[in-house]
């Protein structure tokens, strides 16, 4: 019983929920760190990101994470897709009056609804810049690296995109709005994973709580300011 | 007090329900809100009519019998008390009131505002319980020493009389709260520990297959428990199910 219970029981899909979207917090964390090179300006500020990039398309150890992070994001997604059809069916017939403002939060029965938002998010966002990278031509965006490599010019790319007269605060807005869904989403989440890993107590439970509402707001809300920053302060190229 | 009752009715298991209106006059607000309801019975029996079914038992908001959502939430709009123990001065002259069974997959109505909560009692049969030997040697409990602060959670724990409302709140549908204050009020014990590996993983196991659902951590089963369980339960039965499935 026990090998079917960490795969197939209700309990079991709470904790790969909780370990994954834990996972994707550190994760998170991780890419704003890289991410806010962006904010850096000078003559350096293309050479460093750029440099930065490379490490990180290069690194044999960043692959492995990168890999650990699609997988979780898949399995979050296929994991609350499961949970919410069966939280569905343990009530076919609903109340004709139902009240659940009353005793919880927004966000902590809209996880995936914000979820969904929050894919939609992940897939533009791939398509902007990581397929850009992939799979995009070379145009106008070459650097050469100190050893002397061509490779693509991501930070001109970002620059580009947010600095682009017709699209560019288009795009920030679209960043904008999903780092909202982003911020409700952890507002719940990041609490709800400790709870479901069973790390509960009286003496750090206010910790978890406070900690989880700091990351819901500063996280995202530093993510959000890039976009803008890039289209209302950085110099133009 | 003039009250408008919209009351879910329906005739057995099979028959497809619906809300029928009442119009209900001199109520007293010092009535419970089960004595509206036997008012409202009279009334129906001296007319002709077929009188709604409702559970309730005790009347004293311990034996986990009354149960009904009402006003979209179980046990009605106070808090840390059951439905014999809500009184008619938490509403108003001229309110509606609607009143419906606790629903679930797993409470099946049986008539009008009774649900099967039978599950409940499954699910306490596959583990919610010590196995001692009552052949006229048992041991005195009192002489296996417990800690304070072990004894009064696992009292706390016990406190609860298994009335649904944890499931009836959930958005999900879920019966994590009551598992996990049954399976919390044995493991924190030394009488319970003994079984605490095979306990755990048979009451969750009980619990998926009647069909409840998953715990999302909104935490209204605890707001709205009449007795006020707390969600650290359902903590301590992550934890003790994680150490039981790998154990």
């Amino acid at each position: 019983m026990a090998k079917s219970a960490l795969l197939k029981s209700s309990l079991a899909k709470k904790y790969w929920m909780a370990f994954t979207g834990l996972f994707l917090c550190l994760f998170l964390v991780g890419h704003l760190a890289g991410n806010l090179q962006l904010l850096a300006s000078g003559a350096g500020a293309r050479d460093q990101f750029n440099e930065y990039a490379l490490f990180m398309t290069t690194n044999p150890a960043v692959r492995v994470l990168s890999i650990v992070t699609f997988a979780s994001i898949l399995f979050h997604v296929i994991d609350g897709i499961i949970l919410t059809v069966n939280n569905r069916k343990a009530r076919p017939q609903g109340y004709v009056s139902f009240k659940p403002a009353t005793n919880s939060k927004w966000s902590s029965r809209n996880m995936g609804i914000l979820g969904t938002v929050i894919l939609a998010f992940i897939v533009i966002h791939l398509i902007n810049f990581w397929g850009e990278m992939k799979f995009g031509g070379l145009d106008n965006t070459v650097y050469t690296t100190a050893s002397g490599e061509e490779v693509k010019d991501l930070y001109t790319l970002t620059v580009k995109t947010f600095q682009d007269p017709e699209m560019g605060l288009v795009w920030a807005v679209i960043y904008l709005v999903a780092m909202i869904a982003i911020a409700f989403h952890l507002y719940h989440g990041f609490g709800s994973g400790f709870q479901s890993l069973g790390v509960n107590h009286p003496k750090y439970n206010n910790f978890i709580r406070k900690t989880g509402v700091a990351f819901a707001i500063l996280v995202p809300l530093a993510f959000a300011i890039i976009p803008f920053y890039i289209y209302f302060v950085l110099e133009k190229i | 007090m003039n009250l408008t009752l919209k009351i879910w009715r329906q005739k057995d298991a099979n028959a497809k329900g619906g809300i029928q209106t009442y119009q209900l006059g001199g109520v007293d607000p010092d009535m419970s809100f089960l004595e509206m309801l036997d008012v409202l019975n009279q009334e129906l029996i001296e007319k002709g009519d077929e009188p709604v079914v409702f559970d309730h038992d005790c009347r004293e908001g311990i034996c986990g019998t009354c149960s009904l959502q009402i006003n979209g939430e179980p046990h009605g709009p106070d808090r840390g008390i059951t439905t014999c123990q809500l009184h008619m001065r938490m509403f108003k002259d001229g309110d509606t009131i609607t009143i419906e069974p606790f629903r679930a997959a797993a409470f099946p109505v049986i008539k009008d505002l009774v649900v099967d909560r039978t599950s409940f009692e499954r699910i306490q049969q596959a583990g919610g319980y010590i196995s001692v030997n009552t052949s006229g040697n048992t041991q005195d409990a009192n002489s296996i020493p417990v800690a304070k602060d072990k004894a009064d959670a696992a009292f706390y724990a016990a406190t609860c009389i298994g009335c649904g409302a944890c499931v009836a709140a959930c958005k999900n549908a879920s019966a994590m709260l009551f598992t996990s204050a049954k399976v919390s009020q044995m493991a924190l014990l030394p009488q319970g520990e003994v079984e605490a590996t095979r306990r755990v993983l048979a009451m969750v196991e009980q619990m998926d297959k009647e069909g409840f659902g998953n715990c999302t951590n909104t935490g209204a089963c605890e707001i709205e428990c009449p007795k006020g369980i707390s969600l650290e339960n359902i903590a301590r039965m992550n934890r003790e199910y994680l150490k039981a499935s790998v154990k």
